[in-house]
């Protein structure tokens, strides 16, 4: 169905996200000599054999001990270094919450939180690895930079600024394979929001694997006559409100779409936004306080309505209260 | 519970392994090599060891209770569940399937029997085990307390701390497995992160320490289980090293780490298949 469709982005080409972050550390790690990676047994999923083995006296291998890596991190940048740590998004937040706030945020260390898996398109693996809480935790924090790339290069690009960025960060990223509709050799610019599809009727703010899901959504409003912004929102903090509200002060009403929980998400973040600066009817895609399960992704992001088509509807909805 | 021989206890096990195999093919995922090197550890405590009753009920009051700290190899629990009476073996089917009951990893969201927690992200399910032994005690119910864990688990520092309480706190009630495997996701645990001596670090904690040399020898595991019960109720936990190859019964698995979490192709299930009797009927 989605072929069929007239969108302003198109794909030729598949490939999981985390290899766009295991590609981008590979060159980053030639660029700046201080980067150095870390993991917790899990090298092949984070995509990061590629980087041990140009650097092998640059990468760690922690074992199944997420809250040592995350001291060990903060520990490192005592000396100049940039660590990079990679493991599943629960296991990158969560799990190490209060090392991560005291060690690295509140330390205002420089180590680069990444992690993948996230959300409910892991899959199989069930609700134990599908965070959907990350996001909220992670800009809960004063001082992290939190950032959600929507595909392969974006996310290769994401991983490359980010080592050229002091402060902490937290990148995250996912496991499916997902269509490459961005360009190869983009810039990526920290906290500046993309407007990717100019509109007039309705505004996504969409972020991670959801802009694509919010691409396919224009074209299926564009069919019934609706013209719709669509705004890649791969930095959820800082927010761009200078873009989210120049946008609004056009169309007049918005949706967000995101692989995440309601509370806590990039929603949230634009909502507050919204309402302190220009409250415009307000509409919401993704997870509506549930944990996932296991399931194949595409049946799971249709059970917890992630698809074009809820984007569809909410941003129908959103019009109607204009 | 019928207690079974140790013939009859054999044949349950490759049947299990076949569920295993078929289970995780269909779906394309899951975790088979830990799964199938704790088939006869599965095998003797729900047929053999457990005082248990298929009738399930949350609190488990006055039986024996089991955990599973390392939720990844739930096919191995899921097929002994069914196959002891737990759930119908038609089930076995829905195993990651959407709606099922039969998640990636146990939960107890869904409501199925035999499930007392969530597990899957490792370090976990020991303290879990601990505290539900304690609860037995302030019950007054002399049942045992079961937890298996992996050998790469080791390396969660939570685990320690569990281990540093049970012995303090004298939870003579509860038997501890490790599945010692050798091996974890990026390979060895020996080049992942050495676990070194695990018998010296529990008795360094305040256990009693027994060893399954052969962990995939159904005599062996019983009669390890039952010199671990015979040390219960003596002020220390007891923990259970259980040597297995990891992949065990089928020859193209064994002993390697490839098969942690990958799930044999058309070709190589029909392959494993063969090399396991259908002794019970698949489901
Ligand atoms: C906290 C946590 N970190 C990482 C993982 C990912 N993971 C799943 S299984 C596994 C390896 C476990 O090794 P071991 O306990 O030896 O089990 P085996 O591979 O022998 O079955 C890892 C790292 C996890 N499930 N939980
Ligand atoms: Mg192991």
């Amino acid at each position: 169905m989605e072929k069929t469709l007239n969108t302003k982005f198109t794909y030729t080409e598949k490939k999981d996200t985390r290899s766009g972050f295991g590609d981008g550390l590979l060159e980053a790690g030639r660029k700046n000599p201080e980067v150095v990676g870390l993991c917790a047994d899990l090298i092949g999923s984070l995509k990061m054999g590629a980087f041990q083995k140009e650097f092998p006296e640059r990468f760690f291998q922690v074992g199944i001990a997420e809250a040592n890596m995350m001291g060990l991190a903060a520990g490192m940048t005592i000396g100049g270094k940039i660590p990079f740590t990679g493991t599943f998004a629960n296991f990158s937040t969560g799990r190490v919450y209060d090392q991560i706030r005291q060690s690295i945020a509140y330390s205002g260390k420089n180590v680069k939180i990444c992690a993948s898996h996230a959300g409910v398109t892991l899959g199989e693996d069930g609700a134990t690895h599908q965070i959907l809480e990350d996001v909220g935790m992670m800009k809960m924090l004063p001082h992290m930079t939190v950032i959600n790339p929507c595909d392969y290069n974006q996310t290769k690009a994401a991983t490359m600024a980010i080592a050229e960025h002091e402060g902490p960060v937290y990148l995250r990223f996912g496991r499916p394979s997902w269509p490459i509709f961005t360009d190869k050799d983009q810039k990526f610019e920290i906290g500046k929001a993309w407007k990717m599809i100019e509109g007039k009727d309705v505004t996504i703010f969409a972020t991670g694997h959801l802009v694509w899901e919010a691409v396919v959504a224009e074209a299926m409003l564009a069919e019934e006559g609706i013209s719709a912004e669509v705004i890649n929102i791969h930095t959820i903090k800082p927010l761009d409100e200078e873009a989210i509200l120049e946008s609004v002060a056009k169309t007049g009403c918005c949706v967000s779409a995101e692989e995440h929980q309601l509370n806590g998400g990039l929603g949230d973040s634009i909502a507050q936004t919204l309402v302190r600066n220009n409250p415009v009817p307000m509409e919401f895609v993704g997870v509506d306080d549930s944990f996932g399960e296991s399931g194949t992704p595409m049946d799971l992001m249709k059970k917890y309505g992630l698809k074009a088509e809820n984007i569809v509807e909410k941003a129908k909805k959103a019009l109607a209260r204009k | 519970m019928e207690k079974l021989s140790i013939d009859q206890l054999n044949k349950t096990c490759s049947q299990v392994r076949r569920d295993i195999l078929r289970m995780v093919h269909a779906v394309n995922s899951g975790h088979p090599g830990g799964s199938l090197g704790c088939t006869e550890f599965f095998v003797a405590l729900y047929f053999n060891q457990m005082e248990h009753t298929t009738d399930f009920d949350m609190d488990g009051r006055n039986e024996d209770l089991f955990f599973l700290s390392n939720g990844h190899i739930s096919p191995v629990w899921y097929s002994v569940l069914a196959r002891s009476g737990y759930f119908g073996v038609e089930e076995l089917a829905t195993f990651r399937k959407i709606d099922s009951r039969l998640q990636g990893h146990p939960t107890t969201e869904e409501n199925l029997p035999g499930i007392r927690i969530a597990s899957g992200s490792l370090g976990q399910g020991m303290s879990a085990a601990i505290g539900a032994a304690q609860a037995k005690k302030i019950n007054g119910d002399d049942k045992t307390v079961f937890v298996l864990m992996g050998d790469g688990e080791q390396q969660e520092g939570q685990v320690w701390e569990a281990a540093m309480y049970a012995a303090h706190h004298k939870v003579d009630n509860l038997i501890a497995t490790i599945d010692v495997n050798r091996q974890q996701i990026d390979g060895l645990t020996t080049e992942v992160m050495d676990l070194q001596d695990l018998r010296k670090k529990y008795e360094a904690f305040g256990w009693e320490v027994v060893e399954t040399k052969d962990g995939n020898n159904m005599e062996e595991v019983i009669s390890v289980i039952e010199k671990a019960k015979s040390l219960l109720g003596k002020g220390k936990p007891v923990m259970n090293l259980l040597h297995t190859e990891m992949g065990y019964g089928v020859d193209f698995m064994v002993g390697t780490h490839k098969w942690h979490g990958v799930a044999p192709n058309d070709e190589q299930l029909e392959n494993a298949l063969g090399q396991l009797e259908e002794s019970l009927g698949d489901y």
